[in-house]
């Protein structure tokens, strides 16, 4: 595989007979397009390996794949570089295929690019993932964050708890991922040069969890008796951290990523309050009132698991904003406030010498009438105050599609062209992208490039695609 | 404090290149306060929890509903629709028959590979749904129409099921309740309670627009929304078929209007053919289709196959080469207008048009000399709202001319056109206060109404929107009783700035269901937690049925859609 992600960069580098081509989305780095132009003919067209690059390995499965998946998109219609080849073949009225002679040196501007999906609220058909991933490539995203399990549901179905999804699914045939299915995500997406990085998400948002592990949540209390409900994962008891070690040793070994995204947001301390076992864990621990403490001590212990499992750990920034002591190499993931706050959490977090991924401009899930592809476009990861090394600490972004409102029937118009603006805006070099007027024209483009093959994404404004999308 | 910008911000419905820019500033705002809360809900009223309700997944709920515990299992290799004995419609009735196997698809399609149609029922089985039409007409081989009968009374019980229409139209709004009392055990097996229904609609007009000139709308795409308005037991599809960017319709009499202003000639338009298969596939589900041509806005790309039609802009004392509304002064429009209108009138069977009317935009008129002398010789003064008029009053007669009755916008009654006493007037302009006055104006001066404004679902906003569409009330507003007759209904729009075949369907549904239940049921079906477990099963009916309905809130439905 390492051979293989080398031999990217050099097809980047291919000096391409091409027109003026107005759908390439993201734009490249650098590119040079002239005027002249050249045939493509799909009977004499062909991929071939370099020879000069001792690094490229003949029978990389990898580019054998990817040639064969992407020459029916050159030709009715290439991993990341073959994608931008793919962007500049055009047709001519004829039904001919042309490209310009066109020189492109391309590399990210972010080495960080997902796109959540949540599996939890909503299941999401396999189909539906695969179909991402494939517009996910379109767009050069390359991590895939599946948040695949929360309190509604928990379809992940485990070998070593087989009745996590037995009961806590919403349905244990159904609605749930077997591991041939997690398989098959995994190779799919590496196959696009995507990574798949799982989240599950404790101590909150664990609800789903404790249908199938009965002792897991803390039994919250009504004044001296419980109450029948549950709260977050019992971080008083030696109990959670034993399941969760023997699990995290699951997951960490399906998922082979070596970022694990371990939640931490959002842990409601009114149950734990209420919990009279958790009250004296707290006293024992010398905690005083200062649930927060608590929550320390639990992330602590969860992110100490997954690093002894040899994996980077992400958490949500509610574990950075609680306490500090967290180890140096986590991922910290802002998600909350308006872009002042964000920012000055971004200052923050680097100046404390983590790394960062933004997550909070780009919540789409949230949607409004209009164009508000335009204010993920706007958006300036590296717009906050700090040095040039801190500026170096972020990695990337992401783009959240929670899944409150979202299911197989609206996702992909709701994802696409909409995600396609935060795709440029990590990739493309952000002094040539600054105008969302001017990429306008270039997206509508692309967004019927998208069409073309079979993403549903939704229209910018009026107008036609030759060829429209014809499924339902 | 999040929902803010859900308060409706109704401009037009179309300028919204413009209107975008101007939606930033709140956009921004909103969504900024609203990401504060990862997983919780910003809408202010969000029902979340299903607390059941005794009426099952009704959708929408019947005038009168008793239903009792006695249930009875159906089996797919004996239950059958048939006709009842003393029926007025038979064999021959293309409606009745195709809707029969339609609800046979829709209640056993996974399940009829299972044995053979032979099998006589078992005792606590129902076995059969007799239909009966008991009006001498059955109107078997007509077209819906604005005061078709769609009452119907159902009774399921043994041996027999009985459902009894004056007219085919009832029976096929039957057929759909039929079908939503039946309901699936954790084994597949089908089993329906006995109960007694009486039915009819609260409004007669109940449509859903679609706009086929901002976003050509591939004719599988309309088909399926027919299908769905089926379901939610709709009646009207408004089409408003061309506007300014683009006119698909092919017209035998004036084909340069589509080869012309059509996206594309050829991928890009309905050709006759197209609109009859509409038609009649509308028609066996007991659909009107009722098309609008706006004029005399809306009509730039009518100019791009019409020569002179469209009146020329100036610049000073030069044409700039820009057009505006159609040239109202000119012989020639009016001639155009008889021959197109001539022929709509044959294509579209109903006995409505819509006339559009809306928006005209008076700078064009004002800026053209022969406009500004034509002004003079009439004594319209400055007054370009008489010139509207002068147009809107030549366009009615043409109308008249060829039997149909018309439906306009409501800026043309705003404007004081004359107008015939049975014009229906279409609202959509304004905020409640506004549309609730609108409503009491025009019906106080004695003309019928139906309203948009709170219905325009292209508007989309975070959470749970479909509670305020379920709210809004025609009749609510400072009126007589006879001013609150003169309320036909109500039609929720989906104009198509931002739609397609790509996002039209989940975007329209169940949320267009909501608007269904309000202009179908009684009055005082309000409870919006009874809504919301009726509708959320309603939303995975349709799923199951192949329509991409999108979910109420986090949850699941046994069958998921299984497209992409």
């Amino acid at each position: 595989m390492a051979s293989c992600t080398i031999c990217l960069p050099a097809l980047m580098m291919l000096v391409l007979d091409l027109n003026t081509v107005e759908s390439v989305w993201p734009l490249p780095q650098k590119l040079a397009i002239s005027e002249e132009r050249y045939p493509l003919s799909p009977t004499h067209f062909n991929f071939y390996y370099g020879e000069d690059q001792a690094s490229i390995m003949k029978d990389c499965s990898l580019l054998d794949s990817a040639f064969t998946r992407y020459f029916p998109l050159i030709f009715p219609d290439l991993t990341s570089g073959l994608e931008t080849f793919s962007q500049l073949v055009q047709q001519e009225e004829d039904g001919t295929y042309f490209i310009n002679k066109t020189e492109i040196e391309d590399f990210p501007s972010f080495q960080y690019r997902g796109i959540l999906l949540d599996t939890s609220r909503h299941f999401l058909p396999l189909k539906a993932i695969l179909n991402t991933l494939d517009a996910m490539a379109y767009s050069k995203f390359n991590v895939f964050h599946w948040h695949i399990v929360d309190d509604p549901s928990f379809p992940y179905q485990s070998r070593t708890f087989p009745d996590l999804s037995s009961k806590g699914a919403y349905h244990p045939m159904s609605h749930i991922y077997t591991q041939s299915d997690v398989r098959r995500v995994l190779t799919h997406a590496r196959l696009r040069g995507i990574r798949v990085i799982p989240e599950f998400d404790s101590p909150g948002h664990t609800q789903s969890w404790g249908k199938g592990q009965p002792n897991l949540l803390t039994p919250c209390y009504k004044g001296s008796s419980p109450s029948g409900t549950f709260g977050p994962i019992n971080p008083a008891s030696a109990l959670s951290y034993i399941f969760m070690s023997q699990f995290l040793k699951e997951v960490t070994s399906v998922f082979p990523d070596p970022y694990f995204h371990l939640g931490g947001d959002e842990v409601n301390f009114s149950c734990w309050q209420s919990n009279p076992d958790v009250r004296a864990f707290m006293q024992k621990m010398g905690f005083g009132k200062d649930y927060t403490k608590l929550e320390s001590f639990y992330m602590e212990n969860i992110v100490n698991i997954t690093s002894n499992l040899n994996k980077t750990s992400i958490v949500w920034q509610d574990v950075f904003d609680y306490h500090e002591r967290i180890p140096k190499d986590t991922i910290l993931h802002i998600w909350k406030g308006l872009p002042a706050q964000y920012k000055a959490e971004t200052s923050r977090m680097t100046k404390a010498g983590h790394r960062v991924l933004l997550g909070a401009p780009w919540y789409i899930n949230h949607i409004a009438y209009g164009q508000d592809w335009r204010i993920s476009y706007n958006v300036q990861p590296l717009n906050f105050s700090g040095t040039e090394e801190q500026k170096k600490l972020v990695i990337g972004g992401e783009v959240s599609m929670w899944g409150e409102y979202v299911d197989a029937t609206n996702l992909s118009p709701r994802l696409w062209p909409r995600a396609c603006a935060a795709a440029e805006r990590l990739w493309s070099d952000e002094s040539q992208t600054r105008s969302a007027e001017a990429a306008f024209p270039r997206l509508q483009a692309f967004r019927c490039s998208l069409l073309r093959r079979g993403v549903r994404a939704e229209p910018l404004s009026p107008g036609h695609c030759s060829d429209e999308y014809r499924g339902i | 404090m999040c929902d803010s910008h859900s308060g409706v911000i109704l401009i037009s419905h179309w300028n919204v290149i413009m209107l975008a820019g101007l939606n930033f500033a709140t956009l921004l705002l909103s969504v900024a306060v609203c990401q504060g809360s990862q997983y919780k809900d910003i809408n202010s009223e969000t029902v979340s929890v299903d607390q059941g309700s005794t009426y099952g997944s009704l959708w929408p709920l019947p005038q009168q509903v008793s239903l009792s515990e006695v249930s009875f299992k159906l089996s797919s290799s004996s239950f059958r629709v048939v006709d009842a004995e003393g029926s007025s419609a038979g064999p021959s009735c293309n409606i009745l028959q195709n809707a029969y196997r339609r609800y046979y698809e829709y209640l056993f399609g996974n399940a009829r590979k299972t044995g053979h149609f032979k099998r006589k029922a078992a005792r606590s089985e129902l076995s059969e749904l007799q239909v009966s039409i008991t009006s001498g007409d059955s109107d078997c081989d007509g077209y819906p129409g604005a005061t078709s009968d769609e009452s119907y009374e159902l009774t399921v019980d043994q041996p027999y099921a009985i459902l009894k229409a004056p007219k085919v139209w009832g029976a096929l709004r039957g057929l759909e309740t039929f079908s939503q009392l039946v309901y699936e055990d954790e084994y597949g097996a089908k089993s329906i309670n006995s109960s007694k229904i009486v039915d009819f609609p609260r409004f007669q007009h109940r449509g859903i627009l679609l706009d086929t000139s901002r976003h050509f709308l591939p004719i599988k795409v309309i088909l399926a929304n027919l299908e769905a308005m089926a379901m939610n037991k709709f009646n009207v599809f408004h089409w408003h078929i061309v506007d300014d960017p683009s006119f698909p319709y092919l017209s035998r009499t004036f084909p340069q209007l589509s080869q012309m202003g059509a996206y594309h000639p050829y991928t890009h338009v309905y050709t006759p053919g197209d609109v009859k298969m509409i038609i009649e596939f509308a028609r066996l589900r007991g659909i009107r289709v009722v098309p609008e041509f706006d004029t005399p806005g809306h009509t730039q790309s009518w100019g791009k196959g019409q020569k002179d039609l469209l009146t020329p802009c100036y610049s000073g004392s030069t044409p700039s080469g820009t057009f505006g509304p159609v040239n109202p002064i000119l012989n020639t429009t009016y001639d155009f207008m008889n021959l197109l209108f001539k022929e709509i009138s044959e294509v579209f069977p109903d006995a409505y048009v819509h006339l559009g009317g809306d928006e005209v935009d008076f700078n064009c008129w004002k800026s053209n000399p022969d406009i500004t002398k034509f002004m003079e010789q009439h004594s319209f003064g400055d007054d370009y709202s008489k010139l509207e008029s002068f147009y809107i009053q030549k366009l009615l007669d043409i109308v008249t001319s060829t039997q149909k009755g018309y439906m306009i916008w409501q800026e043309v009654f705003d404007n004081g056109v004359k107008l015939k006493p049975d014009t229906l007037i279409h609202v959509w302009k304004g905020n409640q206060q506004q549309y609730q006055n609108e409503m009491a104006k025009i019906t106080l001066s004695g003309y019928k109404t139906f309203l948009s404004t709170p219905w325009y679902l292209n508007r989309i906003s975070y959470g749970q929107d479909w509670t305020s569409l379920y709210r809004a009330d025609p009749h609510n507003f400072t009126g007589t009783d006879d001013q609150k007759k003169l309320v036909i209904g109500g039609e929720a729009c989906m104009w198509g700035e931002y739609v397609d075949s790509t996002n039209l369907m989940p975007r329209m549904w169940p949320r267009a269901s909501a608007v269904g239940e309000r202009l179908w049921s009684a009055k005082d079906v309000t409870d919006v937690n009874d809504a919301y477990s009726r509708l959320s099963k309603h939303r995975c009916r349709m799923v199951e049925r192949g329509i991409q309905a999108q979910s109420l809130f986090s949850s699941f439905c046994r069958h998921e859609y299984k497209g992409i």
